[in-house]
């Protein structure tokens, strides 16, 4: 039993890589088609063998349930999921992401008028980017109790820094020369910050603004740890486990996989058509 | 150098906010207290205190501003009672005792160490693949880069419960999730890295005769440094964070996470602080010392950092 499975197994990987070696090195390797094939086949291929390996190995469901039973119990629990998703997604980190992100705003723009302050905010907020902030966790649990304004304060705090840190060396990149005619237009600090200054640090905006997506979503899931109502990704992923009820715990990461790509790609979306002109974003 | 003054400016802000926030945060708390201790107190009792915001109570007794940085479990603790309780247990416990935060510390760092050093091996090996490999590059790549923009910290305490139930308890589970978190910024640093030798430099290697492996070994690899670096950085502190988050669910005994629970689940405030910042200074000293380790490489090879 365990050979079929072994060899079942390795049988599709090796017709899955046969069929991506041949398509990535043929005269149609640089289409887009192909581009988005090569990954989706690679990712079919993996779960082909981790459906294959837990039905014959018979892996007990406890420990790994396989794919089938994921997508299943997914169809099942729409409506649970979804008001997951709602309580922690929506109110909790993207509450704490829009806040966040205004106060880094704020901050940049206020302390951007002195050199002194940009030089002292920069490497401190680099260097509170780096910490583990998530841990603040069970502090604002206890402040501001367990619904979601507890989670969207930690995503908050979390994003605040990357996006601070970005905007105001985004600030600062200007040449001489473009402020210079600036100066000549007899364009003043707010025409200067709106025409000049601005859309130039976009893409660094951006840029805190995507690495921050990912951390929005880890800040309100792992704050769900610490004590929420019976609701939310992470109170479902902390208690489905404690009943092993994998599947489920499963389904809930499909879901915040899904949630991280759409955020990401919604924020890279607006960057292209905000930054369309900066060399990055050119065709 | 002439940005200390700066740094340490926005640091004694950040601090002051911190002083004065203590006040209206723990005035409840402090009433309360003060009551008890037969001190005169207005409004009287704590149900039209409440009615009150903290800012408000400090306004009507102003006496009592000065306890409210001494309170024993505080809401907000003062930074000075966090830096006490620090000494207390950085220095002046043994470092075998379970009060102590060395021995906490130790339990989570070793597991960040250990995630860090397998999550990077096999990123450094997966990114050399794929640099060679078109193939592996087409099918994995793209995922490599989506798996960045997902909370795959959601996965740990599943992969603790998983670990555990067939039988892998203790260090191992923590590292896994340590691994996991550092090894896809290493992958994609690495294989930029690799990738940063421009098409002069290749063909004069052709030029030489070089082998393939001899083009590894001394163009792309030493090219690579300064982005492996870069990703290293990241990864240590994803590292950390991710040992720290997989104590927490599980009910850990010892380390950082476990710490800042114990600290939360019993109402002792200054414990979770005291842990929380010893996390952060070990993030920083590791971060500080890759920093280091990343000076030293590249002035002796050469380079600038990327």
């Amino acid at each position: 039993m365990t050979g079929t499975a072994i060899i079942s197994a390795l049988a599709v990987w090796g017709a899955g890589w046969f069929i991506n070696t041949r398509l990535a090195g043929g005269s149609m390797a640089q289409t887009r088609g192909i581009k988005l094939l090569v990954p989706a086949i690679f990712g079919l291929t993996i779960l082909i063998m981790w459906e294959l390996l837990v039905r014959l190995l018979e892996v007990s469901p406890v420990i790994l349930p396989p794919p089938s039973a994921i997508a299943e119990r997914f169809g099942q629990e729409l409506p649970l999921l979804w008001a997951d998703f709602v309580q922690t997604i929506m109110k909790g980190a993207m509450t704490g992401y829009v806040i966040g992100a205004l106060a880094a705003f704020t901050v940049a723009i206020l302390a951007d008028r002195s050199d002194f302050l940009t030089r002292g905010i920069l490497p401190v907020g680099g260097f509170m980017a780096a910490l583990p902030i998530v841990g603040t966790a069970p502090i604002f649990v206890k402040w501001l109790g367990s619904d979601w304004q507890s989670k969207a304060a930690v995503v908050g705090v979390m994003v605040f820094f990357p996006i601070l840190v970005n905007t105001v060396a985004g600030l600062r990149d200007t040449t001489a020369m473009q402020r210079d005619l600036m100066r000549t237009y007899g364009a003043g600090y707010w025409a200067t910050l709106f025409k000049l200054r601005l859309p130039a640090a976009m893409p660094f905006i951006f840029n805190g603004l995507k690495i921050a997506t990912t951390l929005a979503l880890i800040g309100a899931i792992v704050a769900e740890f610490f004590g929420s109502p019976t609701v939310g990704m992470g109170f479902r992923i902390s208690t489905s486990v404690g009943q092993l009820a994998l599947d489920l715990v499963w389904a809930e990461i499909v879901v915040s996989a899904i949630a991280g790509s759409a955020f990401y790609g919604a924020m890279a979306w607006i960057e292209s058509r905000v930054t369309f002109w900066h060399p990055s974003q050119r065709k | 150098m002439k940005s200390v003054l700066p740094i340490l400016s926005v640091i004694a802000a950040i601090l002051l906010f911190w002083v004065l926030s203590v006040i209206p945060m723990n005035m409840h708390l402090t009433a309360d207290q003060a009551q008890r201790d037969g001190l005169v107190v207005s409004p009287e009792t704590p149900a039209e205190r409440q009615t009150y915001s903290g800012l408000g109570l400090v306004l009507k007794n102003p006496g009592l501003i000065s306890l409210t940085y001494t309170l024993e479990r505080p809401r907000l603790p003062s930074p000075h009672q966090v830096g006490v309780e620090m000494w207390d247990t950085i220095f002046a416990k043994k470092i075998t005792s379970r009060r102590s935060l060395v021995y906490h510390g130790w339990v989570t760092l070793s597991a960040t160490l250990l995630g860090f050093a397998i999550g990077t091996s096999l990123g450094i090996l997966l990114a050399v693949g794929i640099v060679y490999n078109r193939a592996m590059d087409m099918s994995v790549m793209p995922w490599a880069i989506a798996s960045q923009t997902i909370p795959i910290l959601a996965l740990a305490p599943m992969i603790i419960v998983m670990l555990g139930s067939i039988g892998i308890q203790g260090l191992f589970p923590k590292a896994v999730i340590s691994a996991y978190l550092s090894f896809f910024p290493v992958v994609v640093g690495m294989v930029k890295g690799l990738r940063s030798p421009d098409e002069m430099q290749l063909d004069l290697l052709r030029t030489y005769h070089a082998s393939p492996t001899q083009g590894f070994w001394k163009l792309r690899l030493p090219a690579s440094v300064p982005y492996l670096f870069a990703s290293l950085k990241i990864g240590i502190s994803a590292s950390l964070v991710g040992a720290i988050v997989a104590e927490l669910p599980t009910g850990a005994r010892a380390g950082f996470g476990a710490r800042m629970l114990v600290g939360d689940q019993y109402g002792q405030p200054i414990v979770t602080w005291a842990a929380l910042f010893a996390a952060a200074i070990t993030a920083a000293a590791l971060v500080g010392l890759f920093s280091a380790i990343e000076r030293l490489t590249l002035r002796r090879m050469g380079m600038q950092a990327a």
